[in-house]
């Protein structure tokens, strides 16, 4: 039992403890720093109001408003004009305030930002942060979880943090990449996980899970705020004599499917678990790829937990019941662990 | 297609996806204290899109070296200007987001040339944004598919009498500044240029199935 939820692989004595949203700050700070066709756009994100969630406060005054540019409401057009910046060179950072907003730049990143380079070598080094999931009380608008729709489209590489660490390592990775990628943070875990983060450059390859804890009565495979919750799950079942492996996803785009593979075959019993939608969502891929790929291992359904089929509820007993936690977890490892 | 090499950005059948990603280059020019230019065009069907409004705000928002030139030639596929939008003066349009605009003949390739030089020296002096409004007609369908029946033949003729290539022609000779002959050797050449790339192009090999998935990343 870990009381930083297992992320033991980060060495404290090279790290301080900050929050994930400072460690999400840091890193852009850093990545300016160390490469002036870094810069920064999105609404409200300049001056010294420096974002709606604060994570771009100082850059302005440090960096000067040429690299931190505000932008009026107009994401499908700011979205595309950080295409043009990074085809000429740039490396743009778009801020889109929260993920529910990304549904207005769809065309530009689906259509133009992702298909660029397959159609004419036109590469686009951008990244567009996308502050997401719920559970907060934030309602339809300001709770989504859209990465499915980007890891469904040709050309994107999608991210999802879960952890301080990851979130700074990640997000420098995507931003030295060479085409575009989605990094979604998680809002509840913005000010409420505070871990290990090592000082100065902090690269997390893209394309790599990590195990957070080994147990060989099943795995629960997630990403995001879910990792937290299935470690929570596993302290609980733990006590009961059940052992499970946590597998967190970090990378939804390219997936890690030997480390997901190897995880399904070591235990045999796998949960999915996100907190976007279940339907079509990405564990409905990672379950079809281990029925396809580990099906001999498996001594029981792959199980998926994730959001109801519904629009993200405001009401607080309504929501509760919408999204998967670290209860409904346990719950379910409990069943299949009995299979 | 598009070549970064030729300044050439390939665009998507979506055209107004073109403003914002041409904006994004002027922006980046900008950024660099480059005397670089960014231009783009969009029909009239595209100043409809949300993308050319955002567009054009930022472009004067930002003060952006950046050009748009309108190519209003009075059809988006099968419907006409008057039934895409109230407002059909479309350097208007372009107006009222604070960006400098002009209307001219679209037809008159002097004209359309000297608005272009025009607009590209004020952006590159760092003055901003412009927009052209080059009115003309769209002579064949929407695409090799389209017949265009829906084009109301006397306009067609209309416009017929008024082919760029004809006019500006007409006034090279006019001028003394070509003889028909030498108008006739310039067709016969690009056609015959034309032919070669397409034969070309037909004798080039099909692409091989074993790369299909290379080139989808950076």
């Amino acid at each position: 039992v870990s009381e930083n939820f297992g992320f033991t692989e980060v060495q404290r004595s090279t790290g301080r403890e900050i929050t994930y949203l400072e460690a999400i700050a840091e890193a852009i700070a850093e990545e300016m720093e160390r490469d002036d066709r870094v810069l920064v756009l999105g609404e409200d994100v300049g001056g010294d109001f420096g974002g709606a969630f604060k994570v771009t406060k100082g850059l302005a005054g440090r960096f000067g408003d040429d690299r931190v540019l505000n932008t009026p409401i107009a994401e499908l057009s700011f979205t595309g004009m950080a295409t043009g910046m990074a085809l000429m060179g740039l490396r743009p950072i778009i801020e889109m305030q929260f993920a529910d907003f990304i549904s207005t730049a769809f065309d530009s990143i689906v259509q133009f930002a992702a298909t660029a380079h397959y159609r004419w070598g036109g590469a686009v080094p951008w990244v567009v942060r996308a502050p997401s999931d719920g559970g907060i009380r934030s309602g339809p608008f300001h709770s989504q979880n859209p990465e499915a729709w980007f890891v469904h489209t040709p050309g994107l590489k999608v991210v999802a943090p879960a952890s301080p660490a990851d979130a700074k390592g990640l997000l420098t990775a995507a931003i030295r990449d060479n085409n575009p990628v989605i990094y979604f943070e998680s809002k509840p875990l913005y000010r409420s996980l505070r871990e290990p983060v090592p000082v100065g450059e902090h690269v997390v390859p893209l394309g790599s899970a990590a195990v957070r804890r080994r147990g060989d009565d099943l795995t629960i495979i997630a990403y995001g705020t879910m990792v937290r919750e299935a470690l929570t799950a596993t302290e609980r079942l733990s006590a009961d004599g059940i052992e499970a492996t946590v597998v967190d996803l970090r990378t939804l785009k390219p997936l890690d499917t030997e480390t997901i593979l190897e995880a399904a075959a070591s235990t045999g019993k796998v949960i999915v678990c996100h907190a976007a939608n279940r339907l079509s969502g990405v564990g409905a891929e990672v379950a079809a790829l281990i029925a396809e790929e580990a099906f001999e291992s498996l001594d029981g359904p792959v199980v998926r937990l994730g959001g109801v089929d519904v629009p993200v509820p405001f009401s607080p007993p309504l929501e509760d019941a919408y999204r998967p936690d670290a209860t409904k977890i346990e719950a379910a490892a409990r069943t299949l662990a009995a299979y | 297609m598009g070549d970064l090499s030729r300044g050439i950005i390939g665009f998507i059948s979506h055209l107004p996806q073109s403003l914002p990603t041409t904006l994004g280059a002027a922006m980046a020019f900008r950024h660099r204290r480059e005397p670089r230019v960014a231009l783009t065009f969009v029909g009239d069907g595209g100043t409809t899109s949300g993308a050319f409004h955002e567009t054009l705000n930022m472009a004067a928002l930002y003060e952006a070296p950046f050009v748009v030139v309108i190519e209003n030639n009075q059809y988006a596929y099968s419907t006409p200007l008057h039934q895409q939008t109230a407002v059909t003066d479309l350097a208007a349009k372009a107006r009222s987001h604070g960006v400098r605009s002009t209307t001219v003949d679209g037809n008159d390739i002097e004209i359309v040339h000297a608005a272009t030089v025009e607009a590209i020296e004020h952006a590159r002096a760092g003055e901003g944004p412009s927009a052209i409004e080059a009115v003309t007609m769209r002579m064949l369908g929407h695409a090799i598919h389209d017949g265009a029946e829906y084009v109301p033949p006397e306009l067609l003729a209309e416009w017929e009498r008024r082919d760029p290539l004809l006019l500006f022609g007409r006034r090279l000779i006019e001028r003394g500044e070509a003889t028909p002959a030498e108008l006739d050797q310039v067709d016969q050449d690009s056609r015959e240029r034309a032919l070669q790339a397409i034969a070309a192009a037909e004798a080039a090999p099909w692409p091989n199935p074993a790369g299909l998935t290379s080139g989808v990343y950076a």
